[in-house]
């Protein structure tokens, strides 16, 4: 039984089928191609699949399709787009942030979120990350790349890329 | 459950119907009418079931978009906080945190952030997890859940809500309204503690405690726990003999008597033997911490 959903993806109105039982996580993924959003443990522990849903980070592999009819959804490869997103990923790059890359794209939303809300206290953002999982680095290089967008965008709050729902 | 994961998670291995209704009305409709139908919230424990086919459903009936579900309400002497509010609005809310800071501290320590956007209070009420972490605050707070179905609404002490692991007293064609909290005419301290392996991790233990002091004496003290039993239980037993007592008396007393109180058992996060020693110990340091709140002696963390 298929169904047709429409919503905001990235600020541009899509719409789509979708199956009932399909994840936003599977919809993104399968049927829109967003590769950026990855799959990573599926039931919301690791935090690789997160997407900002009405501009709050959301895991999308515990968010059913269905339930993002008249939202909006932001995805890594457009944050990465932005004006925060930019001072987010260069700070990444110079401080080696990156080994395996897998949940990268997670953190950066969730960063990007806790950013965009004002938070700009290395404990607040540590508090904000709890739910997205490295492997590989040990956090110290994500921390420190926190720490130097926070020098970057200094007390200045960068526009929100992600509107109200539009319904 | 300490099992190497032979599923995949990539996607929920069953066949769905899916229904989004208008107004609460219609969801009791679609509950009552549809076979196999289920309600979702948040869908952060539900989702994860359908994934392991720990749970079978033929229909999800979402209802976290009901604006008559996601309220949060200040009353004539209660607060009254509707099933679908989630549980980052709860911890966030002004309302609770002023008047019900126990479950705005327990709140705030559920999950992780991605978790709390979409998790819900009814959502972690119904699913009914020894651990769940609104629970013992709402507990300690006398807490009353109104549930409704198309036949009509009935009135449940949480008390009296929880019935064994994941069972609750709620029928399957019922939807939990909400949770309706009595304010208490004075103030109280308070402490939610939870014991837990990693950041975002669930409860090995949690308690949660109130506490009033006069002129040295406990003159009220509610005392509740999370997975240390069957369902998240008060401590009455501990309460009563702690009631009266001078606080440094009472806190050894109700310490000591909370072991009558629970029925810890050996599961993957702890032993029981674990349990009933943290217990005991979290007891004293949560009625040490109410205390020093309920001076307003500056909160230690
Ligand atoms: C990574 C992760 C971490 C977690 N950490 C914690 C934690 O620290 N502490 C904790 O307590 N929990 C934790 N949980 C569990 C879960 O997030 C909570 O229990 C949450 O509050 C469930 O709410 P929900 O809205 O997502 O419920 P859903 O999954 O939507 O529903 C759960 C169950 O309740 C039923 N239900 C929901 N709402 C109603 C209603 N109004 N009326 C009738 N039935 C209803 C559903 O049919 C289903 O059976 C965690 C989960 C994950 C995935």
């Amino acid at each position: 039984m298929e169904m047709r959903i429409r919503f905001r993806l990235n600020g541009v109105v899509t719409e789509v089928d979708i199956e009932p039982h399909e994840t936003l996580l599977n919809v993104l993924r399968d049927k829109l191609k967003v590769k950026s959003v990855k799959y990573g443990c599926g039931i919301g522990e690791c935090g690789s699949c997160t997407v900002l849903l009405d501009g709050d980070p959301v895991v999308s592999c515990l968010v059913m399709a269905a339930k993002v009819d008249g939202s909006e959804v932001a995805t890594p490869d457009y944050i990465a787009q932005t004006e925060l997103g930019k001072a987010i990923v260069d700070s990444m790059l110079e401080e080696g942030a990156v080994q395996c890359g897998y949940c990268i794209p997670g953190f950066l939303v969730t960063i990007y979120a806790a950013l965009a809300r004002g938070i700009r206290d290395v404990d607040e953002m540590r508090k904000a990350m709890v739910g997205n999982i490295c492997r590989c680095t040990g956090y110290v290089n994500i921390v420190r790349a926190v720490k130097k967008t926070l020098k970057r965008i200094g007390s200045q709050t960068p526009r929100n890329a992600v509107e109200r729902p539009f319904r | 459950m300490l099992s190497i994961n032979a599923f995949n998670t990539y996607r929920i291995p069953q066949q769905l119907k899916y229904f989004k209704p208008g107004n609460l009305q219609e969801a009791l409709e679609i509950l009552e009418s549809v076979e196999g139908a289920k309600v979702i919230a948040g869908g952060t424990d539900l989702v994860v079931d359908l994934k392991y086919r720990r749970v079978e459903a033929r229909a999800l009936v979402d209802i976290s978009r009901l604006s008559e579900l996601r309220f949060i309400k200040l009353g004539d002497g209660y607060v009254e906080i509707g099933s679908a509010a989630t549980i980052r609005e709860i911890a966030e809310s002004g309302v609770v945190k002023e008047k019900l800071p126990l479950l705005a501290e327990a709140a705030e320590s559920l999950g992780s952030w991605q978790i709390r956007n979409l998790a819900t209070v009814g959502g972690n009420l119904c699913t009914a997890s020894p651990a769940a972490d609104t629970a013992p605050p709402l507990l300690a707070y006398d807490a009353e859940l109104e549930l409704v179905s198309s036949r009509g609404v009935r009135i449940v002490p949480l008390g009296k809500f929880f019935t064994g692991p994941k069972k609750t007293v709620i029928e399957r064609a019922e939807i939990l309204r909400s949770v309706r909290v009595p304010l208490t005419p004075r103030t109280y301290g308070w402490c939610f503690i939870k014991l837990r392996r990693t950041s975002f991790d669930i409860a090995k233990v949690s308690v949660a405690v109130l506490l009033r002091v006069e002129g040295g004496f406990v003159a009220d003290v509610r005392i509740a726990l999370g997975s240390v039993a069957p369902t998240p239980v008060r401590a009455r037993s501990a309460e009563k003999l702690a009631i009266g007592l001078k606080f440094e008396d009472a806190v050894r007393v109700a310490s000591e008597r909370v072991a009558g109180d629970i029925s810890p058992i050996d599961d993957a996060r702890s032993t029981a033997w674990y349990r009933l020693q943290t217990s005991k110990v979290l007891v004293k340091d949560a009625m040490w911490r109410a205390y020093e709140r309920f001076l307003g002696a500056g909160a230690w963390r």
